[in-house]
Parts: C-alpha cells; sequence; structure tokens
C-alpha cells in the first residue's frame, strides 16, 4: 500500500492557538404537538438535549427528530435565513429556528411553538396559503407594458438612488414572522399584513413600475393599510432588516398625498 | 376553521405589551388610554347631565368627583388625555411617512430605522409629560 510521506515542516507544532472548547450543556426543549387528524388538542413534549454555544434552535429540533421522536412535524429547508421556511414562536418571540442561537435566549429552557396568526397543520409546521394568496395580490412584479425586451430595445435603467428605493424591501423571505408578530393579524383574519403590504410598496416604489394607482387601490380598502397602527413589531422581528413599518407608513403617504 | 386550528393570538396577544419593545409599549398604551378617555367621556356626559334633574342631584353628583378616589380618577384622566395627545401626534407624523427614515442598504445586526431614536424620544417625551402632568394635576386636586 503506498503511503504518503508528510513533510517535516508540515509535522512541525503549529503556533495557532487550538480553537477554544464549549462545554457542552443540556437544556431542557420543549415542543409543541398538535396533530389535528389525531386530537385537536396541543401539548408540550420536554426532551432533554445537550447543545454547544453554536447550536442553533432547528438544530436542536433536528437532534431530538434523529434521535428522541422522529414524529416531530417541522419545515426547514436552507438552514441559513434564506429561504423563509423554519419561522416558528421561539420562547414566545417570533424567529427563524436555523438563525437563532440557543446561546442567545440564555435560557435552560427553550419553547417552541408554531407561529401565530398561520393555521397549524401539525405541530410545528405552519400553512402559508394566505401569505401567498395575499402576496400575488399585491401583484408582486413589474407592471409595464413596455418591459417586454425586444430587438433594438434596451434594459431599463436604474441609479443606484432609484435601487436604494426599494432594495430593501426586496430581501424579503417570506417566512411570515411580521405577520405572526403583527397586533393587528392577531385578531383581524381579513388584515392584508405587514408583509404583503411591504411587497405592495416595494413595486410602487420602483421607478421602471407603472401599476401604483392599482396597487394604491387594493391596498386602500377597510382591512388594507388604513388598519396598521405602527406598533412596530413586524419590523422588531425581521430576521432580513426588510422594516415592514417603514414601508407602511411611507406607503401610506402616498394615500394621503404626502408623497408623489 | 377552529380558532385552535386558525392559532389567531386574538385580544390576549394584541394587547400583550411585552416582547417587541418600546413601540408596541407605546402601541398598548394609547389603545389603552384611548379607551380609558372614552369611557371617560360617557362618564363625563352622564354627570353633566344630571344637571337636568335640578341642583341637587348636581351637587350630588359632584360630592362624588370631591373625594380621593374622585380625584384620583382626575388623575389619571389628565395622564391619560396627555400621553395620548402626545404619542397621537408622533403617530399621525409618521404614518403620513414622515421621521421614519429612509430606505437603504440593511446592515447586519438589522436595526430598523422605523424604530429610530427620535421615535423613542417622542414615545419618551409623551410619557414624562403625561408624569409631569399628573403630578402637577395631583398637587392642584390633593392640595389644601
Amino acid at each position: 500500500m503506498a503511503t504518503v510521506e508528510v513533510p517535516q515542516e508540515k509535522k512541525a507544532e503549529s503556533t495557532i492557538p487550538a480553537p477554544t472548547q464549549s462545554t457542552p450543556k443540556t437544556i431542557t426543549l420543549r415542543i409543541s404537538r398538535f396533530n389535528p387528524s389525531e386530537n385537536a388538542e396541543t401539548k408540550f413534549e420536554e426532551f432533554k438535549i445537550p447543545v454547544q454555544k453554536w447550536t442553533t434552535v432547528l438544530e436542536a429540533i433536528l437532534y431530538v427528530k434523529q434521535n428522541l421522536d422522529h414524529s416531530i412535524a417541522v419545515r426547514y429547508s436552507c438552514r441559513q435565513a434564506s429561504c423563509g421556511s423554519c419561522g416558528m414562536k421561539i420562547n414566545g418571540k417570533p424567529r427563524l429556528a436555523c438563525y437563532t442561537k440557543i446561546s442567545e435566549l440564555e435560557s435552560n429552557v427553550v419553547t417552541v411553538e408554531p407561529m401565530n396568526n398561520f393555521p397549524i397543520i401539525r405541530d410545528l409546521a405552519v400553512d402559508f396559503k394566505q401569505l401567498f394568496s395575499t402576496h400575488k395580490k399585491m401583484k408582486p412584479f413589474i407592471v409595464n407594458e413596455e418591459s417586454e425586451v425586444l430587438p433594438g430595445t434596451k434594459e431599463f435603467v436604474q441609479t443606484p438612488q432609484d435601487l436604494e428605493k426599494f432594495l430593501q424591501f426586496s430581501y424579503c423571505i417570506k417566512c411570515g414572522l411580521c405577520n405572526s408578530a403583527c397586533p393587528t393579524m392577531a385578531t383581524d383574519k381579513s388584515f392584508v399584513g405587514p408583509q404583503g403590504l411591504a411587497q405592495a410598496y416595494r413595486y410602487t416604489v420602483d421607478n421602471r413600475d407603472q401599476g401604483k394607482k392599482e396597487r394604491l387601490k387594493i391596498v386602500d380598502q377597510s382591512h388594507g393599510i388604513w388598519r396598521c397602527h405602527f406598533a412596530g413589531s413586524c419590523s422588531n422581528v425581521c430576521p432580513k432588516g426588510v422594516d415592514p413599518a417603514m414601508a407602511i407608513q411611507l406607503l401610506r403617504g402616498y394615500l394621503l398625498g404626502f408623497r408623489t | 376553521m377552529t380558532e385552535q386550528f386558525s392559532n389567531r393570538e386574538g385580544i390576549k396577544g394584541m394587547i400583550n405589551p411585552t416582547r417587541y419593545g418600546l413601540h408596541r409599549v407605546a402601541y398598548w398604551m394609547q389603545r389603552l388610554s384611548g379607551l380609558g378617555l372614552l369611557a371617560y367621556l360617557i362618564g363625563h356626559i352622564y354627570e353633566t347631565s344630571t344637571i337636568l334633574n335640578g341642583k341637587a342631584a348636581w351637587n350630588n353628583m359632584l360630592s362624588l368627583t370631591e373625594t380621593p378616589g374622585g380625584h384620583m380618577v382626575l388623575v389619571l384622566v389628565i395622564g391619560m388625555c396627555v400621553f395620548h395627545t402626545g404619542n397621537g401626534i408622533r403617530l399621525m407624523i409618521s404614518e403620513g411617512g414622515k421621521g421614519v427614515g429612509k430606505p437603504g442598504q440593511p446592515e447586519y445586526p438589522y436595526r430598523a430605522s422605523s424604530l429610530n431614536s427620535k421615535q423613542r424620544l417622542c414615545i419618551w417625551v409623551s410619557i414624562a409629560l403625561a408624569a409631569l402632568a399628573m403630578m402637577y394635576g395631583a398637587g392642584v386636586l390633593f392640595g389644601d
């Protein structure tokens, strides 16, 4: 069998200090269980699990799923706060499970529940049907009859200043945390919600778009933009810095005639 | 769909002032003070309407407000009125798109511009003004 000789200098002891080892500790993970096909009662199940200082809540849930209880229903995908799938209520506040480290919660008991204001499918998985349908209603695309690129036409020119007006709002990953934190969503099931309103603003302010009138008509209704009372909770929980509360107030500026 | 399936937080979640910072507290106080002032308005209309039943009925009603309990209610009304006005002005300006910051490239750790320090200062000023007005009112009502 061939052997590989390690060069002498590589064998020398490294001068780079070894990374500090994290002391693993044991926490209690309380998971909300709800299966509508079995019974309509929510109960909590507790699991003692080992965690490191870098362990995320999603990793903790997956540890339970792998080793202790395979039946836990949880939705996740990218594990890097890009897909918006793993939104849930963690210790009472809506957060992304993949983006929340257990160490930052500073508690030995971590409680995970499905996001509020969304129908529960099972355990931690919620139904996004309403969020997506509201998003579609806002016409989340550029409305412009001349937008087709044909031979002899060019792309639209946008300055960095034009881009900056909507870029922040285009970072929305549709995780639903804002809708879950919103106090109006808590009581009004027909409310458009901060996610939809922020997206309406994102396209309205885009200088390539010509659908402002249509979108303002959509949000200017009894369960639309006027039901927002600027509690700021949506912006408080947004994991991507979208700031829906700002978008809503700026959009309202158009309707009140402060902006054109 | 039943309430449990819909998992809506309901009024319990709406009135919970914790979890989301100062803006949510201000939202809760604005709603609470609004309801309080509405209740006071109804009570006040009822109180003044007693004058229609003659001088004795009016004096009887006045004597109710001249008790320590009545004074406490009035002090509370002063506080609610001042906070609701101060915070209400902040909200009216903000809801027109003024003072909520400018959109820009968000940078980690993503502090929301709409929840900026000017907004927070306005909330604190409204609270401080309400507290000062309550103290002044208490001084006038409970003073000799």
